[in-house]
């Protein structure tokens, strides 16, 4: 993974990258490990900063889920204006 | 139900088309080994399954499979989208663009259609499991196959990504094994179905 970012966009959308990757290895990790206290700890870590992270690049890039979109953002549905992930660049 | 996430699990970011490898990079979308069989088979098979944490895991690698399978179809596309006609006149591409010019379609590498025959949803935790066990392990010998014929390294780094999730599955489906087998009677470890048989057998009351 390259570590040499143009722009802030890019450097959050890294970041969502590790921060839910460690989300998916714990809740992986968990389903069959449902009381390892320190993986609960854990997980409930990263998961708020993972969805910190998430609710930040919405703000300001645009929504990565419907929950985190807002409507009533420039009166457009950036939802369905902004590049799709396959396109390669930032997305 | 499932929400959709404006991203991929690992970036793909492609800048040179190569036909020839993404005829055999699609293999792992609709291919034997592929992750539409993958998702497929473990998304079906948790609703016969008598233990809820194996259940779960069925559910979570299931989807995250469905995000392999768009980080597979990125690739494809990135490998694909620039060709010039040329270009897709001279390599092994041109069969494929005959059915879909450019478009994403599930087949193996060989040109077979993807196929539910590919995976299996027995309705027994047991023989399900033991398939994922292998279908973790015969996806991860496809994406050693295909590193062998990469030399690019934008195309190279999500593969290795892919290629690890394999190995971590694999051990997660192992300890799901372990837990189904943990609630049996000892004397009868392979040959009952904890779904179907009796429930007191199953460690269920």
């Amino acid at each position: 993974m390259s570590t040499n970012f143009s722009n802030e966009q890019e450097k959050l959308l890294h970041d969502i990258g590790i921060l839910d990757f460690v989300v998916v290895e714990l809740s992986l990790y968990l389903d069959t490990h449902p009381t390892d206290r320190n993986a609960l700890e854990y997980f409930n870590h990263y998961n708020r900063m993972c969805n910190q992270a998430k609710k930040e690049y919405s703000d300001k890039f645009g929504p990565l889920t419907i929950a985190l979109a807002d409507a009533t953002d420039c009166g457009s549905w950036k939802w369905a204006t902004l590049p799709m992930p396959w396109e390669g660049g930032c997305a | 139900m499932w929400n959709y996430e404006r991203r991929l699990q690992y970036p793909v970011n492609i800048k040179e088309s190569n036909a020839n490898l993404a005829q055999v990079i699609i293999s792992q979308y609709g291919g034997p080994d592929g992750e539409m069989g993958a998702s497929m088979r473990y998304l079906s098979q948790r609703y016969a399954c008598p233990y809820r944490e194996v259940s779960a895991i069925l559910t979570d690698i299931g989807t995250e499979e469905l995000a392999h399978l768009e980080m597979v179809a990125t690739i494809v596309h990135q490998l694909t989208k620039d060709l010039s006609m040329e270009e897709i006149d001279a390599s092994g591409f041109r069969n494929y663009y005959v059915d879909h010019t450019v478009g994403i379609w599930p087949q193996a590498a060989g040109g077979i259609p993807f196929n539910a025959c590919e995976f299996q949803s027995k309705g027994d935790i047991i023989t399900d499991l033991m398939e994922d066990m292998a279908a973790e392990q015969k996806a991860r010998t496809t994406y050693d196959n295909i590193l062998r014929l990469i030399h690019d390294n934008d195309v190279c780094e999500p593969i290795r990504f892919l290629r690890q999730r394999e190995v971590v599955h694999f051990q997660r489906f192992g300890e799901a094994l372990r837990i189904v087998q943990d609630n049996l009677n000892s004397k009868n470890f392979y040959a009952f179905n904890p779904g179907f048989d009796c429930d007191e057998c199953a460690g269920k009351n």
